[in-house]
């Protein structure tokens, strides 16, 4: 159940994954393609019009890992679950614990998603920030 | 290194060129054995042999010890990867209880005076992997024998009755594996597995294809006769491991009545002990082992191996999956199967035999019955390592078929079911240590069709093991624990002229050769080309051009063209 | 003068070896996106560098060697995008140092092989699933992203000896959302984030004859849903799950796949199935099964004691790193500075880093000293596995300046034994 927060803050769970174009450029990861092609949240289109976005807008997702802003965009995500590709952003706030296996939790990890002014990052000013 | 040895004063035991315990020098020189004169004497290390056993270097020849299936069974038992044999310091660190590392088999090999190794089932699209792990093995020479019962190309050649070109897809497959003979896995019974079948006897037919298990043997030896290959048709039986399978396995051993080759058998049957079963169920099982051996020894073209199963751990691996499956069935064990593009399949289950449990206990007796029973000359001491256990307890083979007295004292401890379902407590053979010298000399060297193994003449290679224990002196029948003992850990181990061990310790590392066959001069290679093209565009993942094993990957390569 | 060449892949696990490649205007032909990307021109590493200084591959190596032999416990760590030869040179060079060997499998799909110590892997080739496998399901896996010319060359419009047509074949996705694999699949399965293992649990309960036991909905499935599957499961003739990251990185992680193999192994009792995992990168199998034959294990292995030691909790590169439980690390063929959470990047920033790879990444801003390497299956060659484990041999196609992972190796294993003499 998607819970929402005062000041359009929604509950989600974050979820992370390969992209063809996280794919096609992670060989060049100081490259602006690079960066476009991780830096984003795909949203549910209802979370995403409860939220207030408009395309470009920035979002901060925050878990109890770490926080990172990323471009918000419609996806076809249930409601409730943000993606964003795996990468530099999507590790700022996943789920470091292996539970033994030595395997993060990349996938399912709990946070919340709102609208912000903040920049986002590029790769180097990232690095800096962990 | 050395480039000249003497050893002398060592009492030789040589079967295959009639040297019964005498005492002997041999002497080497680049890494040959050669004549006295070859060498000089004040340059040769001398190696004093004085009241030990000189023997030429151990021969495997059926082991799995390289490639997915071993490699899949070290992944699925990481308990097995526990016991920690080496640390590393000159030598590699060297792992493993049963399984064992690349490192750790061929530094076991080597400690137990054995200098060549035969991988026996090459999965041949894996060709590749089997030859990297093959390459990891330091101190022995090796080999693998690619896989045929199951390819399609074999099934339509046999269903076509196209000997030319059976003859040719063998001779390009062997090429394209770098391989070493025609190895048989439960003919047609793979294919069934596919639809979630087996064969159940010679004739059934393999679905999708007009062929029975029976044609399907006689052709493939046909076949690799005509081309006369070095080695045989090398064949694990259809119904292994099934109660009432020794049937099968006489009749699969007749089917080679009559066909004659002057330096070798026709047909070599595998791990024996797995396909000696009377009996309709686990319940009314019972040792065939006596009906095998009479077969065996009234033909003169027919050789097999024990299969000879060892208390305690072992891993079941082979490229029989239904039997796989069924083990699994049976254990509720962990189970890997492979089923492998259109050339067949595999299955890997982790196995204990226990002394107190009636089948194990008979499974042990009916190895040990068909090494007594058969005749000498015509099998060959193996545990099909991993399936019956550990090949570093072939001396403990090889004392128990030596000794009554030691065998009488194992029945004490196993299952008393083996008193009633196997013949084993009234056998009274006591085979002589030349008798099993040429078990695991000779005799494997012979089956394999490899001239320059197994012996001691001038010319062979410089493969020689030197072990405490003199022939002259020892009582093999009462002496066990010391037979035991001595062929444990060599006092030497020689390969190729190099000292490798030395009082049982590791001295120096070495890389063996691997040995391939090419027979592509005895076919007309033309003739299969169109169907290999349509074959790989319709039923292969990958391209024909990048199918198969160059020459120049493989750390040491021997090509034998025949 | 042009020429047109056959290359095998070496971007993603399906490691295609149809590949055509133009060694003049450096093209590639036949292959998907990711495989153009890797197969075109791209900013490189332009030499070995220490502190940010260029330097000589000599050079470079001998900095590496003595961090390496001055190090307590390195952690060499990458491996998935080279070759079986350097995979091999590697493992000697982490026993020799007395270090930590792990690799990417650890954060991919290394649940899947705590699992077959479990239960074991019944699978098949992707030749097997192409000639026989009437229904196909994709399990948290979306090949058309990750590996997108699998569903074309192996399982879901491939034909073979008894699939001659797509619709012989039923291909259902079951997945959080609809990926882009879902919208070609003949079914899609959505399930809630996480809730694997009860679904699993479930349909090995119907196919056991035991469906009382299953509630009315299970993790966003419903229980007719569920029947449904079970019975288009059982009804196969030669069905194969092909699970990905969804199953391996979410909640039960090894667990799940565990369950499935179980799922796998009854079903094996009615028809055939086989069960397989989606490796990621073009020779992940090989960093797994090197080492397994040269030393036992596949992944997380220490050998500060000499000899190998295999546990995730302890040696896999995320715990390590984040219990600073190394003092060097040598990344070779990866960017974990880019794909590892943020608490175990921190201690790479703090330790001396050696990185091997033919392109900056995150890793170059963190590394003290960089080895440029040639591009395995463009400039080098070499054996990979694919991720069914059948091997093929990367190609060499283009002349380089820059030493190949193996060469480079080789060097520093040399040093480091000269260093330790």
């Amino acid at each position: 159940m998607t819970k929402t927060f005062g000041d359009g803050m929604l509950e989600v769970e974050v979820i992370t994954g390969r992209t063809l174009n996280q794919g096609a450029t992670v060989e060049e990861k100081l490259t602006e393609e690079y960066f476009n092609a991780v830096n984003y949240a795909e949203i549910n289109e209802e979370d995403f019009a409860s939220l207030g976005l408009q395309e470009g807008d920035r979002v901060k997702v925050k878990t109890e890992f770490g926080e990172v802003v990323v471009f918000a965009k419609k996806g076809e995500v249930p409601k409730g679950v943000i993606f964003i590709p795996m990468g530099p952003y999507a590790n700022m706030v996943t789920d470091p614990s292996t539970d033994g296996t030595g395997m993060p939790q990349f996938k399912g990890v709990k946070g919340t998603v709102e609208k912000t002014d903040e920049n986002v990052l590029s790769v180097k000013e990232l690095l800096e920030a962990i | 290194m050395h480039h000249m040895l003497h050893i002398k004063n060592g009492i030789v035991i040589d079967p295959k060129n009639g040297v019964k315990a005498e005492k002997m020098d041999i002497f080497v020189k680049d890494g040959k054995i050669v004549e006295e004169g070859e060498i000089s004497k004040n340059e040769a290390k001398v190696i004093d042999a004085s009241n030990k056993l000189v023997v030429a270097g151990g021969v495997d020849m059926h082991a799995h010890i390289a490639g997915s299936k071993i490699n899949t069974g070290r992944t699925m038992r990481p308990e097995e990867m526990r016991v920690v044999r080496l640390i590393a310091n000159k030598f590699r660190t060297a792992v493993g209880r049963v399984l064992l590392t690349s490192p750790a088999i061929g530094y076991e090999y080597a400690k137990m005076g054995y200098t060549s190794a035969f991988e026996a089932a090459q999965p041949p699209i894996g060709a590749l992997h089997t030859h990297e792990e093959l390459d990891s093995i330091p101190m022995v020479d090796k080999a693998a024998l690619p896989v045929f019962g199951n390819w399609h190309f074999v099934l339509k050649y046999v269903a076509e009755k196209d000997m030319e070109k059976l003859k040719a897809f063998i001779a390009w497959a062997i090429e394209r594996t770098k391989g070493f003979g025609v190895k048989v896995v439960n003919p047609g019974g793979v294919e069934a597995w596919m639809y979630g079948g087996n064969v159940s006897s010679l004739d059934d037919q393999v679905p999708g294809f007009n062929v029975t298990p029976r044609e399907i043997i006689t052709s493939l030896v046909k076949a690799t006769e005509e081309l006369q290959l070095n080695h045989s048709v090398h064949l694990h039986c259809n119904r292994l491991g099934v109660p009432g399978n020794y049937e099968t396995t006489v009749e699969s051993i007749k089917l080679v009545d009559g066909i004659k080759n002057d330096s070798r058998q026709v047909l070599h049957v595998t791990h024996v002990q797995f396909n000696a079963y009377a009996g309709d169920s686990w319940r009314t099982v019972a040792s065939g082992a006596e009906a095998i051996a009479k077969t065996v020894n009234a033909m003169d073209n027919v050789t097999i191996d024990m299969g000879q199963p060892i208390f305690g751990h072992a891993t079941a691996m082979t490229g029989d999956a239904p039997f796989q499956f069924t083990l699994h069935r049976l254990t509720g064990s962990r189970w890997s199967n492979k089923d492998s593009e259109i050339e067949g399949g595999a299955g890997i289950v982790p196995i204990a035999y226990l002394p107190k449990n009636p089948v194990h206990a008979l499974q042990w007796a009916i190895g040990l019955e068909l090494g007594l029973l058969t005749d000498s000359d015509k099998v060959v001491l193996t545990t099909d390592y991993p399936n019956g256990g550990p090949f570093t307890e072939y001396p403990y083979i090889m004392a128990m078929l030596m000794s009554k007295k030691m065998r009488e004292g194992e029945l004490e401890r196993v299952s008393p079911f083996v008193q009633k379902a196997s013949n084993l407590p009234a056998i009274d053979v006591e085979k002589s240590l030349e008798e099993v010298i040429h078990m695991t000399r000779s005799l494997p060297a012979r089956v394999l069709g490899l001239p320059n193994k197994g012996h001691l003449g001038v010319g062979a290679d410089a493969d020689i093991a030197i072990y405490d224990l003199n022939p002259l002196e020892v009582d093999t029948s009462n002496d066990f624990e010391k037979i035991y003992k001595a062929f444990k850990t060599a006092v030497y181990t020689i390969k190729d002229g190099n000292i490798l061990v030395k009082d049982g310790e590791m001295v120096d590392e070495y890389w063996g050769k691997t040995y391939w066959v090419d027979a592509r001069g005895k076919a007309d290679m033309e003739a299969i080309k169109d169907d290999l093209n349509e074959f790989f565009s319709k039923y292969y993942t990958v391209e024909l051009q990048n199918y198969g094993v160059e020459e120049r990957w493989l750390k040491k390569p021997e090509r034998i063209v025949i | 003068m042009a020429e047109t060449v056959n290359v095998v892949c070496t971007f993603c696990g399906s490691v295609c070896d149809d590949g055509q490649f133009d060694t003049e205007k450096f093209k590639s032909k036949k292959l998907c996106k990711l495989g153009s990307s890797k197969f075109s021109e791209k900013e490189r590493i332009k030499a070995p560098m220490v502190d940010g200084k260029e330097v000589s591959y000599e050079e470079a190596i001998e900095k590496a060697a003595e961090i390496l032999v001055n190090a307590k416990k390195p952690l060499l760590y990458g491996w998935a995008s080279t070759v079986n030869e350097a995979i091999r040179l590697g493992v000697i060079l982490t026993e020799k140092v007395g270090g930590v060997y792990d690799q990417c499998a650890s954060v991919c799909h290394a649940p899947g092989t705590l699992a077959v110590i479990e239960e074991g892997l019944p699978g098949g080739t992707l030749g097997a699933i192409k000639n026989r496998a009437d229904v196909v399901v994709f399990w948290g896996a979306n090949p058309m992203e990750a590996h997108p010319r699998h569903g074309m060359r192996y399982s879901i419009s491939a034909k073979g000896l008894l699939i001659k047509d797509r619709k012989q074949r039923k291909v259902i996705v079951v997945d959080v959302r609809p990926t882009k694999t879902a919208k070609l699949a003949d079914e899609f399965i959505q399930i809630k984030p996480g809730y694997d293992y009860p679904i699993i649990s479930a349909l090995r309960a119907i196919i056991s004859g035991n469906a009382d036991a299953v509630p009315d909905e299970v993790g966003g499935v419903s229980k007719e849903k569920l029947i449904e599957l079970a019975e288009t499961m059982k009804n196969a003739k030669y069905g194969a799950v092909l699970y990905g990251l969804g199953v391996t990185q979410s909640r039960g992680r090894d667990r799940n796949i565990e369950n499935a193999v179980k799922l796998i192994q009854l079903l094996n009792r009615h028809t055939r199935w086989v069960i397989w995992p989606m490796r990621g990168h073009y020779n992940v199998v090989g960093a797994g099964e090197v080492p397994a034959w040269e030393v036992g294990y596949q992944y997380a292995i220490d050998f500060s004691r000499g000899y190998p030691r295999f546990s995730p909790a302890e040696f896999s590169a995320v715990e390590v790193l984040k219990r600073r439980d190394c003092d060097a690390a040598l990344i070779i063929s990866s960017d974990p500075v880019a794909h590892f959470p943020r608490a175990a990047v921190k201690h790479l920033k703090e330790i001396p880093v050696i990185q091997i790879d033919p392109f900056p990444n995150m890793t170059t801003l963190v590394a003290n000293v960089v080895i440029p390497s040639a591009i395995a299956g463009i400039e080098a060659e070499g054996t990979a596995y694919r991720m069914d484990g059948i091997p093929l041999r990367v190609k060499k196609v283009v002349e380089s300046k820059y030493w190949s992972d193996e060469q480079i190796l080789e060097r520093l294993l040399e040093k480091v034994e000269e260093l330790k003499r």
